[in-house]
């Protein structure tokens, strides 16, 4: 029987609630909710600061760390929400979900990776 | 996923789509997967602003000017939401998912709950320092 991989898709997932939880709140007050209606300074936020930020050693793991782990969470769920919603998952679903969450990350690290060579 | 070979052909019970509305607790659950759905949203809109500053200065100034379109503040604020209710039932799992033990006895869950909250707290305040100073 072929071993499953359904172990490293709960470590992901996992790992994702954590960031979820403790990451996503603070960043979409700011940067969706405070920065857009001008409470905070909308400077903070400007070109200049947000590529000096996913270009530092720092900044890029931020960066991955909080698009990767998330998506892999949130397509993991839909997978197995497909299931709650009385569709008889197919490879199929398991391609697509999986596939989008790999497609996400791939883009976010050659993006990163494009934005520190230039 | 099935990955079943056989020939023969199983009783499937029919599901109704509305199942999760009959009771409070399924209603709960679905809302808590449903969580995911802003999750995602939202890093989808990171990622294509990441895209975005890869293009330069004047793409990148276009994406902050379309996240002051009351569409993007109301998903935000719905997001915010969703993301707080996911986080309350995380860390509502947390001492269930990984079982310590005191002694013989379980470790009390309070204390486990109670310092997640006190974590992101402290996420919320360090946040908001680094967009204020």
């Amino acid at each position: 029987m072929r071993r499953s991989d359904e172990p490293i898709y709960w470590g992901l997932f996992g790992a994702g609630g954590v960031v979820c939880a403790m990451l996503l709140p603070a960043l979409i007050l700011v940067t969706g909710i405070l920065i857009p209606l001008g409470v905070l300074d909308p400077g903070k936020m400007d070109y200049a600061h947000v590529h000096a930020f996913v270009t530092s050693w720092y900044g890029f793991i931020i960066t991955l760390v909080v698009i990767i782990f998330p998506i892999w969470h949130a397509m993991h769920r839909i997978y197995h929400g497909l299931h709650d919603l009385g569709v008889r998952t197919t490879r199929l679903h398991h391609y697509l979900c999986y596939g989008f969450a790999f497609f996400v990350s791939a883009a976010t690290f050659v993006l990163l990776i494009q934005m520190c060579g230039s | 996923m099935n990955n079943s070979q056989s020939k023969r052909k199983p009783y499937v019970r029919d599901v109704k789509k509305d199942w999760w509305l009959k009771n409070r607790f399924y209603s709960f659950y679905m809302l808590r997967e449903f969580t995911c759905v802003f999750a995602a949203i939202y890093v989808v809109i990171l990622l294509w602003g990441l895209l975005r500053l890869s293009q330069g200065q004047v793409a990148f100034e276009g994406w902050l000017n379309a996240l002051h379109s009351p569409v993007a503040i109301v998903f935000h604020i719905l997001a915010l939401i969703a993301m707080l209710y996911h986080a309350k039932t995380w860390f509502a799992l947390a001492p269930k998912a990984t079982r310590l033990f005191k002694g013989e006895e379980l470790f009390p869950e309070k204390p486990i709950v109670l310092s997640q909250y006190i974590a992101l707290a402290v996420v919320f305040m360090v946040v908001l320092a680094i967009f204020i100073i």
